[in-house]
């Protein structure tokens, strides 16, 4: 377990804190490290930085109230985090949903989807010491921004989903800059390819490292990205289908090899089975209404208890709502995927260079707000 | 006979403490100006402008940087090595103001035209590690001490194959001088008779002067900062500037030695004097060196060692053999 003062420095092995502030640890996670020279002996990530207190805070919150909270855990797939918040809360109450608002809510959790895995192919790369492809992610991702902001009004925390639809209708601007993205966004893979994948720079920077077997994927939970470059092409969005998503033709990508450039590789091919889920949303996008009028200013759910998991840009995310007749949740407990991602990472960074330890721990994707919670 | 020597002195004397200010001014805006290349380098590179709201073309910007650098508070981190800690930006900056020395900017533009200007340049290029070392041990910083090993392993590593390969350039013209290795060059650049050692040297010097690919000294992903983590105000401007002051220097050798220094291409000088084909060629190899670092991640360390060691180094040594064994039987 995590011994939080430092062991004194012996002759050969010495303890070095990555982090709480450092700048490849992507917020305040600080990860105890035992080093012989260079190679690491020992890793223990220490975390609770930032821990806010989400799920005790939803007790003394009416269901509406805590919808704001749901994407603050992990701000960079905020929508996701809100549609699969109001879909639990649905689910518990039985609130019909229309058809419009169920395409509106897909399409823009796909375009959150895009987002977050722009920014963490920059991120990434960054981690790695090339900093360009950073700045062309970003590029990019502002126009998912632009978009969003648009309907939602919000660039990072949407609460755009309401109970029973979304808070705004979408129109006819939303729907040409999103196929205008999409356009954009499939020019740019060649860009991105000659400029990242194929470097051999890069290639000897992730081929190979951080490879987490199968056995340790299943013994610490991975999900997401990581866990379908393991070879499991396991997806909530087609494992268990919500929402509407048995309704388009999409792939779960996969790869075998279960190292870095493995799920950077099935990320960069997630975005795009993402473009063509909103593609086909697009396409058959129906009239009507996008909010169920009949759902009461608060909303109260029958006693009872409902689990509901769906995937979110880092994997499994799941809410469980107990409910006692109020209007406010009994009990709510989130299952986030960075906190089992993260910590295969005791394992995995064993043996390995602080080079790698960068590597490893920028491949795994993880939102430190989302592990504290 | 007094009064000759008494002229020769005051000439001497002279001749060195115009040399001296030139230098220093050179260096600095020089430095200043470079800053002000990269971010601009950088800027366009990923799609955005870089620095122009101070002065015109944002050419100012260093200097208010500098400025800000001056202001800023010398902090000295508690159970620091104060003495070492305090000489080791000094000691960064010295070896580099003595490479200007020997550069041949022109025909007649070289302060002292020493005939072991080469070793000059090289021997006190050296130095700098030491201040990096010094540096990253005196803050008493795990992060800056890693830095500072690094540093030493890299620059040993990559001493060898550059010095390899200038040697290749030493012995075709027979001359440490660089007046002679420069006028060697009048029709046809060496880069063309030594292109390995032409790639050898720009690979190595990026290497030396830790820059990107090569910056594993200050990786900042992965070391904060490096040596420098605990440096703060100018003391980190001094090593800043150092850093851009040795890449024109690695970069006016390379123009000396593989792109004919003062030369035109094939002979033709357009017209155009000596320093400025100089100048216009070092900055050239300077945006190619920014170029490189604003496009490619970095390497690891291990394999930053492997390139040198099983690559560079073997590389270098054959090429040094075949170019003395052509010597010998042309």
């Amino acid at each position: 377990m995590a011994s939080l003062i430092q062991e004194p420095v012996d002759d050969r092995i010495y303890s070095l804190n990555l982090g709480p502030q450092h700048p490849s640890t992507h917020g305040v996670l600080r990860v105890l490290l035992k080093l012989d020279g260079e190679y690491i002996v020992d890793a223990d990530p220490v975390i609770g930085y930032g821990h806010r207190g989400h799920e005790k805070m939803a007790e003394n919150r009416t269901y509406e109230q805590f919808m704001p909270n749901a994407c603050r855990m992990d701000y960079l797939s905020g929508l996701i985090y809100n549609h699969g918040y109001c879909l639990a809360v649905e689910k518990l109450a039985g609130i019909e949903v229309p058809e419009r608002a169920r395409y509106i809510r897909t399409i823009c959790a796909e375009l959150n989807r895009i987002s977050s895995h722009l920014l963490w192919f920059g991120a990434y790369v960054m981690d790695l010491g090339g900093f360009t492809p950073f700045l062309y992610a970003f590029d990019d991702r502002e126009n998912i921004l632009d978009i969003l902001d648009r309907v939602s009004g919000s660039r990072l925390t949407y609460s755009y989903c309401r109970f029973g639809g979304v808070a705004r209708d979408i129109d006819e601007q939303f729907i040409t800059a999103t196929r205008a993205f999409i356009a954009r966004l499939r020019s740019r893979w060649s860009d991105y390819h000659n400029l990242v994948t194929k470097n051999v720079i890069f290639i000897n920077r992730v081929r190979n490292i951080g490879v987490i077997t199968t056995d340790q994927a299943q013994r610490f939970g991975v999900t997401g990205p990581s866990l379908r470059a393991c070879g499991f092409a396991y997806d909530m969005r087609k494992a268990e289908p919500y929402e509407i998503y048995d309704r388009f033709d999409f792939e779960i990508p996969m790869e075998t090899a279960s190292d870095a450039e493995a799920r950077y590789l099935v990320r960069l091919r997630e975005m795009e089975q993402s473009c063509r889920i909103i593609e086909q949303a697009l396409d058959q996008l129906p009239a009507g209404p996008y909010r169920n009028d009949k759902v009461p200013f608060k909303v109260k759910p029958p006693k009872g208890e409902v689990y509901f998991s769906f995937e979110s840009a880092r994997g499994q995310t799941g809410f469980y709502l107990l409910s006692d007749g109020t209007s406010y949740p009994y009990r709510l407990r989130a299952r986030v995927p960075s906190f089992s991602n993260l910590h295969v990472l005791v394992e995995v960074f064993k043996g390995t260079l602080v080079a790698d330890a960068v590597s490893i721990l920028g491949s795994i994707d993880i939102v430190v707000p989302e592990v504290d919670r | 006979m007094l009064e000759a020597l008494g002229n020769l002195l005051g000439a001497d004397l002279s001749r060195i403490l115009v040399g001296l200010i030139a230098v220093l001014l050179f260096s600095q805006l020089n430095a200043l100006f470079l800053v002000w290349l990269e971010r601009k380098v950088a800027g366009h590179i990923q799609l955005r402008p870089g620095p122009k709201e101070v002065g015109p073309f944002g050419l100012l910007q260093t200097i208010a940087d500098g400025i800000k650098l001056v202001g800023k508070e010398l902090i000295t981190p508690f159970l620091a090595d104060k003495k070492l800690f305090i000489l080791a930006p000094v000691l960064v900056f010295m070896p580099v103001l003595v490479g200007f020395m020997v550069l041949p900017f022109g025909e007649n533009l070289i302060i002292r035209d020493m005939n072991v200007g080469v070793l000059l340049i090289f021997g006190f290029s050296t130095f700098s590690v030491l201040a990096i070392l010094a540096g990253g041990w005196a803050s008493n910083n795990k992060y800056a001490l890693l830095g500072a090993v690094r540093s030493v392993a890299q620059n040993v590593a990559y001493e060898i194959p550059l010095l390899l390969s200038v040697m290749a350039v030493v012995l075709t013209v027979n001359s440490l001088r660089f007046s002679e290795i420069v006028a060697a060059q009048g029709k046809v650049w060496f880069c063309f008779f030594q292109p390995v050692a032409t790639l050898i040297y720009l690979i190595c010097a990026t290497a030396e002067t830790n820059r990107a690919p090569f910056d594993i000294p200050e990786a900042e992903s992965e070391l904060v900062a490096g040596f420098h983590t605990e440096y703060s105000g100018m003391r980190f401007g001094l090593f800043f500037l150092a850093e851009y002051t040795n890449m024109f220097i690695v970069c006016a050798v390379a123009t000396s030695l593989f792109f004919g220094g003062w030369h035109g291409p094939f002979g033709f000088a357009l017209g155009i004097p000596g320093v400025v084909w100089f100048l216009l060629k070092t900055y050239f190899l300077l945006f190619v060196i920014m170029w490189v670092r604003w496009t490619f991640p970095r390497l690891r360390f291990d394999q930053l060692m492997n390139f040198s060691w099983k690559v560079m180094i073997p590389l270098s040594l054959a090429n040094l053999v075949v170019t003395a064994a052509i010597l010998k039987f042309i």
